[in-house]
């Protein structure tokens, strides 16, 4: 990633939280970004995969012990911390509160989903406006791409998985029609994204 | 453009006040990620532009009946979250079965699916007799579905897999009647019931109760009106009453914690011990 527009380094710069989002073929990439996360990460990550509560789900313990990083089922009502993972929890949508805690909503699911992608990107860009780095993955319905045009108009930086490369491709093809999109990268450049982030981003939390 | 992305939250702030000012019903303790989704939801089903939806506030008192309505979450299964009723079942119902009388209070109860499952249990126990449920929410169109205690007969398949999931004694359909596509609660079921309004923003404590479940309601407040809520439970409860809470609500302040004991850590389930 040395080819990088100074638009697009002055957002990586500013940052100030990182959202995943991913559903069907997107948990495997997912995984791998993050147990490959530094411990000196800046910026406190929010993921939101679908999933069901019937399944009683062990990848936040699975990333906390094998990753560098803490990583965790978002409470209610929790402060957002650097250096900390929070996925969304089975049957809730995970929002971001002005005062930069986590709060969680069981309102009706979104395309099908909760939590859905659209709400906890829509949410966290009310709050952190253009400070967000958004990543939309491989996913089999159109969630996500709503939260992508939102990120994206208030300028934050959106990324999207290739379609060509992602598992299904439904997803962030959907979000690549909706919005006017700041990166479409295969799963190394996302990768090669992650560890500019970890190199010249600014943030002191 | 969605409306999602007009609606700022300086706008919301500014509904909110507009409803405190308007009609005295006070938002300011409610979380404004939520309450942002909520007010969107409505403009989408009303196709409302944010101007409509503030003039339709202070203009139309009819409308806000049905601002009301769809602002609060009306979300609801009976025997949501199975694991939970199991332990109602199994760790709070034996202990209540001495006591002469129960008293339940739902609160925030919706279109009354929690009340009557809690009812459910009560009479598979053989407690009903001596219990009376009150079910409260701050709004009285969904309270009047509670009473009539009638529901869309579709939604039965997932609330009886939810009630087999609970460890069900009989099946769900001994306690209704199907007619058409609605399911109709049995009479027997709502002879020991009561449902009003109550709002747990600005009402106090009305009554002392053997159990108070409210579930999947605190997490639409903020931290402070969180505390203040739990606080009205433990003045509403009995010495030895349990408290019940979401399984994503917790009681966090610590001077608050130490009054209760845990009774089920996964289901939230509480003790007030002094």
């Amino acid at each position: 990633m040395n080819n990088l527009n100074p638009a697009i380094s002055a957002k990586i710069k500013n940052a100030k939280i990182l959202l995943i989002g991913g559903s069907a073929g997107g948990f495997a990439i997912i995984y791998d970004l993050l147990l490959r996360l530094p411990q000196s990460f800046p910026l406190p990550v929010l993921v939101v995969i679908h999933r069901s509560k019937k399944y009683k789900s062990v990848i936040e313990e699975q990333l906390d012990i094998k990753g560098k990083l803490r990583v965790k089922m978002a409470e209610d009502k929790e402060r957002i911390q650097k250096g900390t993972v929070y996925f969304a929890p089975p049957d809730y949508h995970l929002l971001v509160e002005q005062d930069g805690s986590l709060s969680l909503d069981n309102s009706e699911p979104v395309h099908y989903s909760r939590p859905a992608i659209d709400a906890t990107f829509q949410a966290a860009a009310d709050v952190y406006k253009k400070n967000v780095i958004a990543v939309l993955l491989s996913g089999a319905n159109e969630d996500g791409a709503e939260g992508i045009a939102y990120v994206s108009e208030l300028n934050g930086l959106t990324i999207v998985q290739d379609p060509q490369v992602a598992e299904v491709k439904v997803m962030p093809q959907a979000a690549i029609n909706k919005a006017n999109v700041d990166l479409i990268l295969n799963n190394e450049q996302i990768a090669g994204i992650m560890n500019t982030i970890n190199k010249i981003n600014t943030t002191i939390l | 453009m969605p409306l999602n992305n007009l609606l700022t939250l300086e706008l919301v702030e500014e509904i909110i006040d507009l409803v405190r000012k308007v009609y005295g019903f006070d938002f300011g303790g409610y979380s404004r990620a939520s309450l942002k989704r909520r007010m969107v939801r409505i403009m989408i089903l009303k196709n409302l532009s944010v101007f409509d939806l503030k003039s339709q506030i202070i203009n139309d008192s009819d409308f806000f009946e049905e601002f009301l309505l769809e602002i609060t979450v009306n979300v609801t299964e009976m025997f949501r979250d199975a694991g939970f009723y199991k332990a109602v079942r199994e760790k709070v119902l034996p202990y209540l079965s001495s006591y002469p009388r129960i008293k339940v209070w739902n609160a925030g109860c919706s279109s009354g699916e929690e009340l009557y499952s809690f009812a459910i249990l009560l009479d598979e126990e053989k407690l009903y007799g001596r219990s009376f449920l009150y079910g409260t929410d701050i709004n009285s169109e969904v309270l009047e579905t509670a009473r009539k205690g009638i529901y869309d007969l579709r939604k039965m398949k997932q609330n009886s897999e939810n009630y087999i999931a609970s460890g069900s004694i009989n099946t769900l359909a001994d306690y209704y009647v199907a007619k058409y596509d609605a399911a109709i609660i049995n009479s027997s079921l709502k002879k020991n019931t009561l449902f009003s309004i109550h709002n747990l923003v600005s009402d106090s404590v009305f009554n002392e109760f053997q159990i108070i479940s409210c579930r999947n309601v605190l997490i639409y407040f903020n931290v402070e009106l969180q505390e203040k809520v739990l606080n009205l439970f433990y003045e509403s409860l009995c010495p030895l009453g349990f408290l019940c809470l979401g399984s994503k609500e917790f009681l966090r302040d610590e001077n608050l914690a130490r009054k209760f004991r845990i009774i089920d850590k996964t289901e939230n389930i509480y003790q007030k011990i002094e």
